[in-house]
């Protein structure tokens, strides 16, 4: 399949900018916190902080990636960091092993433990999630304090060992600060990276809309089951650190109240952005403190702190900051730019009118409720096929039927010659079937293209030059529905037509075999809709094959070259529109018995 | 057979209490598809209120109740204030996030002013109980039963056969429906955060004499009452009742015949257990979204 090779648009220009710009401030930030323990004489207290500051900060990056990413809670993140510490304090002082390797132990416990909690509950919803983790949380408390003979109980392990590197042990406190320092960079540019990466679209996707998510291929799931694991495993990671740099661990280090503390460190900061994580963390370590009058209530205020970062900087301190940047200084649009042409014709280019879908006898009943019956009919394809019925006949049902998001109760589905009765939503568009909703289902919180991408970014979808391939994708697909110009808006700033033909065009970048469209005309003023035919006119010009649902007769007549006609979960009518539209019974179901004699 | 019979008992006495927290959890989760994970902290707000009000003041117990279920529905009330309702328009985490703050404040808010030192209250009868045969019916556990046997009827009734409880139910099922029938749907809301925390403020009051009244009490009866309320199927109200007995008394037979310091881990095993073999719980939640 041939990629999308345009010159480098002005859209990849700015994002090369921005990272040059990005790079440079963090370099400039690295040595200067790189060189500080080395240079000055820090005293032991001080190096403490700073140690906890930066083992703590790799934990609260695990929740910028489950929370700010994945939109999942997890309020266990001390128990996974108590894994990675008493693994590195067992490891090291009872067994003898080296740093490096009881720090890998630890990390892989982590792992195991995060994806056995994810892959459990991470099916159901997130009240499930808080309440799975706040047990694992108490559950491994319970653990670290009552098998003595194994954790040495509540007085704590002792004589926990550090590394060395090569050959030289970094025994002084200020050198560990150095590797954690490092460490805490290392891990807080991987994450910062895995948020514009295919897999972080993908979590944030999954955050913003699950169910669209899947229908434009997101396997929502795992994705929730990678994240909830990659914050586990940094929660180890940061606590193994945390054991080498005290040399001591006890089971109240990592309760559920530490749990609260990495949770209150992300909100602060901003879950969003490991910048966030990183000013949060420091922030409620170091304020703290200075605040030393604080402590007997200090933890009365993270609670208050808690509620009032939800009700008054929902985006926490780094976001409220970015938002503000934003608004003073408006990203440039890209009205100007060389936008790629969609290759459409490429891609649906098939033999003559096969058979692209073939539904036979599909039903889905709702306990009682027969909402699709017996349906069957055929899709061919480089033809738009229209379903058409009056108000509760079963459309829409028929499409989450068709797209995967129900389970039918009754019959099969043939795409290309291959069952998909069985496939989950997005198996079904790696199989290239796309759709778009009734109720528009964007990434609210992601930009225009960043939505694109994700429907580009689908599996199958061979698009050449990885992540700028995709993008250059996305920008054609958006140049295709005309909104090219508005690729680096704000979903939610669009207005309700134009969010439509995003939702199009996400679709579109995912080059599908064939596209469903649920009411695309509902809800659009006239000019929207005549628009929306246009539009859909040139999609078919192109041989793409359209499912299309729609109340507006006018519409559907000037597109379908084939028409299906249910009334309550029936098919009572299908065939080409003409004979469709003058047969009795189609007429009856819309305009009633009366009608239907005056007619005949 | 006798020691299993006064297991038994004393399971469902613990599990009568569960029960009664995991209903104020049901109740505000219909009501706003919230999860409040300051629940148990009602309970260890009313347990305290009699401590302060019984013990330190010295006031009679039927006043302390009364005064203490008062307070409980006041404290409500300002909770629906200012933990749900400036977010009420967002998504659940957040508020879910808001909540747990609120637990951490209130807990700590108490630890800041009590101390850490757990509390005791004495028990509420002359009589210690009387035995029928090998099992002991403790006065205090009878008390609990009861109290819960009474409360779950009035409930029904008062959700089944009053207006206001038909308003409350129409707001749970459907908020914009009842808006459009002139429902006052804060206001309903506000009732159901009155009355969960009244009904966690009554298990805080019950309980107050078997355990050590603590700043922690709360959320671990909350957790294992949450636990309860998935098991019996999250949303139900049955579901949240059947749990919690059930959950009683397997943690009950758990700490006699198993282990006394993982007691509270076995509440969490039976859950685990449940969200591997049947998520959706005793009753069934649904657990899908409409496209």
């Amino acid at each position: 399949m041939s990629g999308v090779s345009a010159p480098p648009t002005a859209l990849a220009e700015l994002a090369a900018r921005r990272e040059r710009r990005g790079w440079i401030l963090f370099a400039v930030a690295a040595i200067a916190t790189l060189v500080l323990p080395l240079a000055v004489p820090l005293q032991a207290y001080h190096l403490n902080i700073l140690m906890q500051a930066s083992t703590y900060a790799i934990a609260v990056f695990g929740l910028t990636i489950v929370l700010g990413y994945a939109g999942q809670i997890n309020l266990a993140q001390a128990a996974f960091f108590g894994i990675g510490a008493y693994s590195v304090a067992l490891g090291t002082a009872t067994y003898a092993m080296s740093f490096w390797v009881a720090l890998a132990i630890g990390t892989a416990f982590a792992a195991v433990a995060g994806a056995a909690l994810g892959l459990t509950s991470l099916r159901l919803g997130g009240h499930y999630l808080a309440m799975v983790t706040i047990s694992f949380q108490t559950i491994l408390s319970l653990v670290l304090a009552n098998w003595v003979s194994f954790t040495r109980g509540p007085d704590g392990v002792t004589g926990i060992h550090r590394p060395s590197i090569f050959g030289h042990a970094i025994a002084d406190s200020s050198h560990y600060l150095v590797l954690c320092i490092v460490a805490l960079y290392i891990v807080g540019y991987l994450v910062w990276r895995l948020g514009h990466s295919r897999l972080g679209r993908s979590m944030q996707a999954v955050r913003d809309n699950e169910l669209a998510a899947g229908v434009v291929g997101v396997n929502a799931y795992a994705t929730k089951v990678i994240a909830f694991t990659l914050s586990a495993v940094l929660g180890g990671f940061g606590g193994g650190l945390f054991a080498g740099g005290f040399a001591y661990v006890s089971p109240d280090q990592f309760s559920f109240n530490e749990s609260v503390v990495f949770l209150t460190m992300a909100l602060l900061g901003g879950v969003r952005s490991p910048f966030g994580a990183a000013l949060g963390t420091a922030l409620l370590i170091l304020l703290p403190e200075s605040l030393r009058f604080l402590k007997a209530v200090y933890l009365a205020v993270y609670g208050c702190a808690v509620i009032l970062i939800m009700v008054f900087m929902p985006e926490g301190i780094w976001g409220s900051f970015s938002a503000l940047k934003r608004r003073l200084r408006p990203v440039r649009s890209v009205v100007d730019d060389v936008v790629p042409p969609l290759p459409l014709t490429a891609r649906t280019a098939h033999a003559g009118d096969a058979t692209l879908l073939e539904v036979s006898s599909l039903s889905k009943h709702f306990g009682g409720l027969k909402a699709v019956d017996q349906v069957s009919f055929t899709v061919r394809a480089n033809t738009v096929h229209a379903l058409i019925g009056p108000n509760g006949s079963g459309k829409t049902t028929l499409l989450n039927v068709l797209s995967g998001i129900y389970v039918p109760t009754g019959g099969e589905m043939n795409f290309e010659g291959r069952s998909i009765t069985r496939l989950k939503p997005h198996e079904r568009a790696a199989n290239g079937i796309g759709r778009t909703f009734q109720n528009i289902r964007l990434f609210a919180a992601m930009s225009v293209i960043d939505n694109v991408i994700v429907g580009a970014q689908r599996r199958g979808n061979d698009v050449e030059g990885g992540d700028a391939g995709r993008r250059n994708l996305a920008l054609a697909a958006l140049g295709f529905v005309g909104l090219a110009s508005r690729a680096l808006d704000s979903v939610q700033g669009l207005s309700y037509g134009h969010q439509r033909l995003v939702e199009i065009a996400r679709a579109l970048a995912g080059n599908p075999r064939m596209l469903l469209l649920d009411e695309p005309g509902a809800g659009l003023n006239h000019h929207e809709k005549q628009e929306l035919v246009g539009l859909l006119k040139r999609l078919r010009g192109h041989g793409l094959t359209i499912f299309i649902i729609d109340h507006d007769m006018n519409l559907v007549e000037q597109l379908a070259d084939h028409i299906t006609v249910l009334n309550f979960g029936r098919r009572i009518a299908d065939g080409a529109p003409a004979e469709v539209l003058r047969h009795p019974e189609v007429i009856k179901a819309y305009l009633g018995e009366e009608a239907h004699r005056a007619v005949a | 057979m006798g020691i299993a019979l006064q297991l038994l008992f004393t399971g469902l006495g613990v599990g009568s209490i569960y029960a009664l927290v995991a209903l104020g959890f049901v109740l505000i989760y219909r009501a706003t598809n919230v999860v409040n994970f300051a629940q148990g902290d009602f309970a260890m707000l009313g347990a305290f209120a009699m401590v302060v009000l019984c013990i330190d003041i010295g006031i009679p117990y039927g006043v302390g109740i009364a005064i203490t279920i008062v307070a409980m529905a006041v404290i409500g009330a300002l909770f629906n204030l200012g933990v749900y309702y400036p977010l009420r328009h967002r998504s659940f985490l957040p508020v879910i996030i808001s909540t747990i703050g609120a637990s951490i404040l209130l807990e700590n808010g108490v630890l800041a002013a009590y101390g850490p030192r757990p509390q005791s209250l004495p028990g509420m009868f002359e009589t210690q109980g009387f035995s029928v045969g090998p099992v002991f019916f403790d006065s205090q556990y009878l008390l609990i039963v009861g109290v819960g046997i009474l409360l779950f009827g009035l409930q029904y009734l008062f959700f089944e056969h009053t207006i206001l409880g038909k308003k409350m139910q129409a707001t749970s099922q459907d908020k914009e429906m009842a808006s459009l029938l002139g429902i006052p749907v804060a206001t309903m809301i506000m009732l159901t955060f009155v009355y969960s925390a009244v009904l966690g403020g009554i298990a805080g009051i019950l309980v107050a004499p078997i355990l050590f009244v603590s700043v922690s009490m709360g959320s671990s009866i909350a957790l294992k009452a949450f636990a309860a309320s998935i098991i019996g199927g999250f949303g139900d109200v049955r579901g949240a009742i059947v749990g919690g007995l059930a959950l009683g008394v397997v943690e009950t037979f758990g700490a006699a015949y198993i282990s006394v310091p993982y007691k509270d881990a076995f509440a969490f095993l039976v859950l685990f257990f449940f969200l591997l073999v049947r998520p959706q719980g005793i009753f069934g939640e649904k657990i899908s979204e409409k496209a």
